[in-house]
């Protein structure tokens, strides 16, 4: 059992720590306030080689492992939570699916670009009326020679409005329920693609969200993703690694309230002594330093396990769920510890809250997580 | 980073557990029922070298270092948390002795102590010195060659049977200063006093002792004079993240016994495990036991390599023990009814572990230990 991190898992974590002080969190606060998508960023990150950084080289990726990978989201983060997940978006959903299941035709096309920055990806997998029930998927994908012809609605799409690639769920056969899911690569410019309603958000403002309407929208078929049916094994296979990402990004927004509270108790007094000489806020403190910690762990131990090839569902649910319970109740305890401070805008603490709360519904809700991690307990 | 166990490791812990699974568990019950110490169980650990696994061979330990110690104690503690606990303070014991004690003191005791001769105890804990350990009040005065020791001690692990008991006692009252002697059981003036009767580890032998001009030569002190409260803290250290395996231990086989319990027991035309009501609580159980199993390898890794871990030991403590409560209750309310009769052992495993939240600083001392860590 070794809990060190490699030379390179090292220098990523100061690369990531230092870009994400200097560039990142002197922006988050404007960033939130103007719901403003962080391009510059995306730019500056895509050159450290951030937005695919375990994509191998040859594909135009940083070829580091995803431990790398979750160690420079939590400290992107850490700094700003939007930034943080439309790295992740990138690298998990929109890059690992093509590495995986893509054609080399289609890696060339769609995974280099992406895996350097130049593009940025997406992943149309929710629906109106497909949420924690992603197997029941109204697109529809119908096979015209060489290509298929796409109909249908996304919505809750991270990215979609900046997105160049999106990597797209459909159903081919709906009789075959979630065995009739198939998934394609699909370029945002192509003809019949429109971008619904950008939503508006408690949090992570920066990272826009919105629905995409497919109409007659004719793919290749050599932008398919495995054979037709694969698709639901596609998305489920992504969001196990997915979720290791989204895991870091709780753990870092987790860290940017303990660091913040901490800090705020140490100058603020009352009764004459420094807030943190009190019990009552040594022991938040304490818990959510000892949680967070937990949460790393289990969040790297199912990043090592991928990098392993070794089944992880159940490792990534649990990191999943556990560091963004964390996330949500560090939040809570951050606000609290900050008084009447935490609860304006001219202190951090609650846009870390607004941040922390959706890392307990994307990329499968606690609730979704509870379900895969019983579900393997009983299996016996 | 690597999180697997290495091969040594591996062997260890198949065959603790088997030990455990095959010896201990079956004894469990009756030995809690009876509140008896199980001495057999102790005797076997000595036979399979599980009671000096912190020091080297030429003291008759084995020297499996302390992920291994962390492992072989879970694995115990889930059979049986009473000789868990007895398991792990012979080997804090042993360890302590062989940190801060000279080669004589370690040829002499840690020898016995690991071929089970008898258990080690740690005495720190008196009437008005519990989370505050430093304000004992135990007072060892230098008298010609040696000293006289006067004072009481409680809830002291292991007390009747030890073989050797590290006694902490001021010798000096201003400025305090605390030192650590090496006390042999049958010294004239140490007093084994009644056994305390407990809500759950009741086969583990808790007593007070006292000395009443307890005489002992200078050379039972165990390092140096005025060193002894740096050398309980220190040991203590090891010893949370002992507490931490055993409540591990503990929780596991409450979780296993539910996880199986939620498989068969059926309800409404179905087995209880497929209500998502049972379904979040073996989750929230399962998720939390493996961060709880990392937060204590980790803090015994870095023992391991002889770095510090205070602040990681007691946070695998304060995790482990609390998530190990939270998934004991869990468990027995999976089990309903059953839960709370004896004939499962789910009860016994809720009160065997309240404890861990207890002994070895409560949880409330590994809160001001890490947070004076976060303040820097």
């Amino acid at each position: 059992m070794v809990f060190d991190l490699t030379e390179e898992q090292r220098m990523i974590q100061d690369t990531a720590r230092e870009f994400a002080r200097k560039e990142v969190l002197p922006k988050a606060a404007e960033l939130d306030e103007n719901s403003r998508f962080p391009e510059e960023l995306i730019r500056q990150m895509a050159e450290l080689g951030f937005m695919g950084i375990a994509v191998p080289q040859e594909y135009g990726g940083a070829g580091m492992d995803t431990v790398c990978y979750a160690i420079a989201m939590e400290e992107i983060s850490r700094a700003c939570a939007s930034t943080g997940v439309i790295m992740s978006v990138n690298n998990s959903l929109a890059c690992d699916p093509i590495l995986t299941f893509g054609s080399e035709e289609v890696k060339r096309e769609y995974l280099v670009p992406m895996a350097t920055g130049k593009t940025l990806g997406c992943f149309g997998l929710t629906e109106p009326g497909a949420g924690s029930d992603a197997g029941s998927q109204k697109t529809t994908a119908v096979r015209d020679g060489d290509f298929y012809v796409v109909n249908g609605t996304k919505n809750f799409i991270t990215n979609a409005p900046q997105a160049d690639t999106c990597i797209l769920f459909t159903m081919t056969d709906k009789a075959k329920a979630h065995k009739g899911i198939t998934a394609f690569v699909v370029d945002m410019k192509w003809k019949g693609i429109s971008l619904g309603k950008h939503e508006k958000k408690m949090g992570i403002r920066a990272s826009a969200t919105s629905s995409i309407i497919f109409e007659e929208v004719r793919v290749p078929s050599k932008n398919r993703l495995g054979n037709e049916g694969d698709g639901f094994k596609v998305a489920m296979n992504t969001l196990d690694g997915g979720r290791i990402g989204i895991a870091s990004q709780a753990i870092g927004i987790a860290r940017a309230s303990l660091e913040d509270a901490l800090s705020y108790s140490k100058d603020r007094k009352q009764f004459g002594q420094p807030i943190c000489d009190f019990q009552a806020i040594q022991w938040m403190l304490a818990d959510i330093a000892t949680e967070i910690e937990a949460a790393r762990l289990l969040t790297w131990r199912a990043a090592w396990m991928k990098d392993r090839k070794m089944r992880h569902s159940k490792e990534s649910s649990m990191a999943k769920l556990y560091a963004s319970e964390v996330a949500m109740r560090a939040a809570v305890k951050g606000v609290q510890i900050h008084g009447g401070y935490g609860y304006i805008n001219e202190y951090p603490a609650e846009r870390h809250f607004r941040d922390a709360k959706i890392t307990e519904i994307y990329e499968g809700t606690s609730e979704i997580q509870r379900l895969v991690i019983s579900a393997e307990l009983l299996k016996g | 980073m690597d999180f697997r166990l290495t091969d040594e490791q591996l062997q260890i812990e198949e065959m603790v557990r088997g030990l455990s699974r095959k010896e201990f568990a079956p004894r469990a019950a009756q030995v809690d029922e009876e509140s008896r110490y199980p001495a057999e169980n102790h005797r076997r650990l000595a036979e399979l070298g599980l009671l000096g696994m912190l020091y080297p061979a030429s003291f008759g330990g084995s020297e499996a270092g302390p992920v291994s110690y962390s492992i072989a104690l879970r694995e115990v503690a889930g059979g049986c948390a009473a000789t868990g606990v007895g398991m792990a303070v012979t080997n804090m014991t042993g360890e302590a002795i062989f940190r801060f004690g000279s080669d004589s003191q370690r040829s002499r005791y840690l020898p016995i102590l690991s071929a089970g001769k008898g258990p080690g105890a740690f005495a720190l804990t008196e009437p008005g010195a519990g989370s505050d350990a430093g304000g004992l009040s135990t007072f060892a005065r230098e008298d010609g060659d040696g000293y006289v020791i006067d004072g009481s001690k409680v809830f002291i692990t292991n007390g009747t049977n030890a073989c050797v008991t590290i006694v902490m006692a001021l010798t000096r009252r201003s400025p305090r200063k605390i030192s650590a002697f090496l006390v042999e059981a049958d010294t004239p003036g140490f007093r084994v006093g009644k056994g305390e009767r407990k809500m759950g580890i009741k086969g583990s032998d808790t007593v007070s002792l006292s000395f009443e001009g307890c005489r002992v030569p200078k050379s039972s002190m165990l390092g140096a004079p005025g060193e002894g409260l740096r050398i309980a803290l220190s040991t203590l250290d090891g010893g949370r993240i002992g507490i931490a395996s055993q409540a591990i231990g503990i929780a596991r086989s409450a979780f296993s016994t539910a996880t199986e319990y939620a498989r068969d027991r059926r309800q409404f035309g179905h087995a209880i495990g497929e209500f998502q009501a049972i379904r979040w609580k073996l989750a929230d159980a399962a998720t939390e036991l493996d961060a709880a199993q990392l937060l204590a390898f980790r803090a015994a890794s870095l023992k391991e390599k002889g770095l510090p871990h205070s602040k990681e030991a007691s946070m695998a403590k304060l995790f482990a023990t609390e998530a190990g409560n939270r998934a004991c209750h869990a468990a027995l309310q999976v089990l309903g009814g059953y839960g709370y009769i004896r004939e499962y052992p789910v009860e016994r495993h809720l009160r065997d572990i309240q404890v861990t939240t207890i002994y070895e600083g409560t949880s409330e001392i590994q809160r001001l230990v890490i947070s004076r860590a976060l303040r820097g």
